[in-house]
């Protein structure tokens, strides 16, 4: 195919024409999970698969979720590339067992004999009013388990190339959709990964670079590291503050297990400055983890403690509380103000 | 033993009692017709070889050579006789007790001790043995069994219209697992999905101390009924029986009519596990009890009596037994571990920056001693 493969799609919309390229490429690959036949999901993001799939590839599963993660790590076993949708964040943890101790490890436990290439997707973070259970950040507590590799979009494109570079790896991947986001668009190319994976080590490719990060704005004063839905405002933070004449650079991680450290350390190396942006409660968080490894590998390049900007040590409050809770473009701001004051 | 709870009589299949009589039953016998005399002595050197390496682990714990132990004491009838009615096409989830099944699946038992020697996770290939790594997370594999029964269904092998393609799946899983929720969701999926699925359940009694009484108020073949599949009750210590119902249940779930839930009452004769010190929680007269329904002195009565087990045989077979614990005895004490830096094999099957990134300061670590470090 040589035609034009650029078209502008949400990236909800992404995912499902993602979702669509990777059911066409291998028959191995079956969606599964709670009203994503006809229904098309909650999010609609499999929207009409289940018509041109049919029900043997596009599964409604019984409302339970360890019996989704842990039937498919049998289906997994036996070929197949199970991709799950958890309806909603709240809802993971009946699965977390089945995600810890066995779809993360084994691929440890069997000497590499059996590999799990499981797909979890799931709809995270805040930012849409809903109420409880529906808000959530869990990227902190599966990134700590090691054998999950997990990956968040920000924009349209890298959810069209991610899910399916996600699909493609022989690891069990957790994909967290950034709800908020689901209705943003933009420009999709969608040959770049199909050539990526027709060739012969696609899988590797694909894993490699899904692990790697993207410079979403140059800069040269401060680095902002952010992934999936804090992004885009990490984007308008930059922007208002090159109006009052602070270059900063935004780090789209895309990738939170593995990071891809050499794209950070390189920037906050030119920078000398870092603060981490993401919805989940800093305590004990994916940015204390990018703060230590930075003050490991970097400490001599900073002029400034790194800073973390993001959720509070509570429940995720009621949807009226969501914008004081949530890192805002003001509250950002603020800790760029204090990097650049060191 | 009477009454209508979890450990009653209550519908147990029986075809050899525990004097060794011939029982006849009308439903079963049909399963286990073809059976030869040369089967039943395979079964009673099957049990014989599975216990021998069972007491020789015993004693390798008890001399501080394993971490830990899982004694299958007493459980043998109810592994070999549900394991000898799989086939290659079949694949078995075992919980992790299932010694006597990995014999069967031709799994090399003394290279199985690196697990609990802490040399290694499981030691034995999956796809090669039809038999899954051990599951220590109680219920967990059931979910797996379940799945993977779906995947062979979808890939063909469930009434396919050559019974030699066909396949099903055992789950193997004790008293105490039928209270976990994923042995619950299992029944569930597997009953929706019509999966070929045997979900075997060896009541042993106890999970480590607690009575089945802790788990259930029913026999737990009635937990069938609540998802609409059958459920089967089998004298967990009569191998015929025990090889009759598997056999008829593997025959049901190849052919598409769907999962099957049998419970084989068994007992735990021994600990839970060598932690474990089973006088505190239970009666010295029970034990006894179920030491007179030892499952292999049962078969063994049975072929004495039919004049079907000659000394040559015996002998034959306990110096197989020896040879076993020796061989065990070897490889556990011989066992030398890998390389230090092997520990950072396989977390990932593709290469994951933070598992290289430490794998290379562990190296340079352990280079750094003058000696070279741990090796």
């Amino acid at each position: 195919m040589t035609t034009t493969t650029t078209s502008t799609m949400t990236l909800g919309g992404a995912i499902n024409a993602g979702l669509r390229a990777a059911l066409e490429r291998d028959p191995k690959v079956v969606l599964m999970g709670e009203d994503i036949g006809q229904l098309g999901g909650v999010f609609r993001v499999t929207d009409g698969l289940w018509k041109d799939f049919g029900d043997q590839r596009v599964i409604d599963t019984p409302l339970a979720e360890s019996g989704i993660v842990g039937t498919a790590i049998g289906m997994a076993m036996r070929g197949y590339r199970p991709v799950l949708e958890i309806q909603f964040d709240g809802f993971i943890f009946p699965a977390f067992n089945q995600i810890t101790t066995q779809l993360a490890k084994l691929h440890y436990r069997t000497q590499g004999r059996i590999e799990v290439p499981v797909v979890i997707r799931v709809p995270f973070a805040g930012g849409i009013g809903a109420v409880e259970h529906h808000s959530e950040s869990i990227e902190a507590l599966f990134a700590h388990t090691a054998g999950l590799r997990l990956v968040s979009p920000a924009t349209p494109s890298d959810a069209y190339d991610l899910i399916q570079q996600a699909i493609a790896s022989p690891d069990p991947v957790l994909f967290l959709e950034p709800k908020a986001r689901y209705w943003d668009k933009g420009e999709v190319d969608t040959q770049r990964v199909a050539t990526q994976l027709a060739a012969a080590d696609g899988a590797s490719v694909a894993t490699a670079e899904m692990s790697k990060a993207r410079i979403a704005a140059p800069g040269t004063d401060v680095t902002l590291l952010a992934y999936g839905p804090s992004v885009r405002v990490a984007l308008q933070s930059a922007q208002i503050a090159a109006e009052d004449g602070v270059s900063v650079e935004v780090i789209d991680l895309r990738s939170i297990s593995p990071f891809d450290m050499d794209t950070v350390l390189e920037s906050v190396s030119r920078t000398g400055r870092a603060v981490v942006v993401h919805e989940a409660p800093t305590a004990f968080g994916t940015g204390a983890e990018l703060a230590a490894r930075i003050s490991e590998k970097a400490f001599y390049h900073l002029h400034a403690p790194v800073l973390r900007v993001g959720g509070f040590h509570m429940p995720y409050p009621g949807a009226k509380f969501e914008h004081d809770y949530l890192p805002t473009v003001d509250r950002i701001l603020d800790a760029v103000d204090r990097v650049m004051a060191q | 033993m009477a009454g209508t709870g979890p450990l009653s009589e209550d519908g147990l299949i029986r075809l050899l009692d525990h004097h060794g009589n011939r029982i006849p039953d009308a439903t079963y016998d049909p399963y286990v017709a073809h059976l030869t005399m040369d089967d039943l002595r395979g079964y009673w050197r099957d049990m014989t070889l599975t216990r021998a390496f069972d007491l020789e682990a015993t004693s390798l714990q008890r001399q501080g050579e394993l971490g830990l132990w899982v004694p299958a004491l007493g459980q043998e009838a109810a592994q070999i006789g549900s394991a000898r009615a799989t086939r290659d096409p079949d694949h078995i989830f075992p919980s992790y007790r299932e010694h006597g099944v990995l014999w069967v699946k031709g799994v090399d038992l003394p290279q199985t001790m690196g697990m609990w020697r802490g040399m290694e996770h499981s030691s034995w290939d999956p796809r090669a043995h039809g038999v899954h790594t051990y599951t220590l997370v109680i219920g967990a594999h059931a979910l797996h069994a379940v799945g993977y029964a779906q995947a062979l269904d979808w890939d063909g092998h469930v009434a396919s219209g050559n019974p030699d393609n066909d396949a099903a799946v055992v789950c193997y899983f004790g008293d105490g697992a039928t209270s976990q929720g994923d042995v619950n969701e299992s029944l569930v999926f597997a009953a929706v999905n019509n999966a070929p699925v045997v979900f075997f359940i060896q009541n042993n009694q106890f999970a480590i101390s607690e009575p089945t009484t802790r788990q259930s108020k029913v026999p737990l073949a009635q937990r069938a009924q609540g998802v609409g599949i059958p459920g089967v009750r089998v004298d967990g210590n009569d191998v015929v029986a025990v090889h009759a119902v598997t056999q008829w249940a593997l025959e049901h779930a190849r052919s598409g009519a769907g999962p099957v839930l049998v419970e084989a009452l068994t007992y735990r004769m021994g600990a839970h596990t060598t932690s474990d010190d089973p006088t505190r929680y239970r009666a010295s007269a029970d034990e006894q009890y179920w030491q007179e329904r030892d499952p292999i002195a049962r078969l063994e009565t049975f072929l004495r009596e039919a004049g079907e087990l000659s000394q040559e045989f015996e002998d034959g077979v306990r110096a197989e037994a020896k040879d076993l614990g020796r061989r065990t005895r070897e490889a556990v004490k011989g066992w030398q571990r890998g390389p230090v830096l092997s520990m950072f094999d396989h977390v990932y099957a593709e290469p994951h920056a933070l598992v290289q990134e430490e794998r290379a300061w562990y190296s340079r670590y352990e280079s750094s001693f003058t000696d070279g470090g741990v090796k």
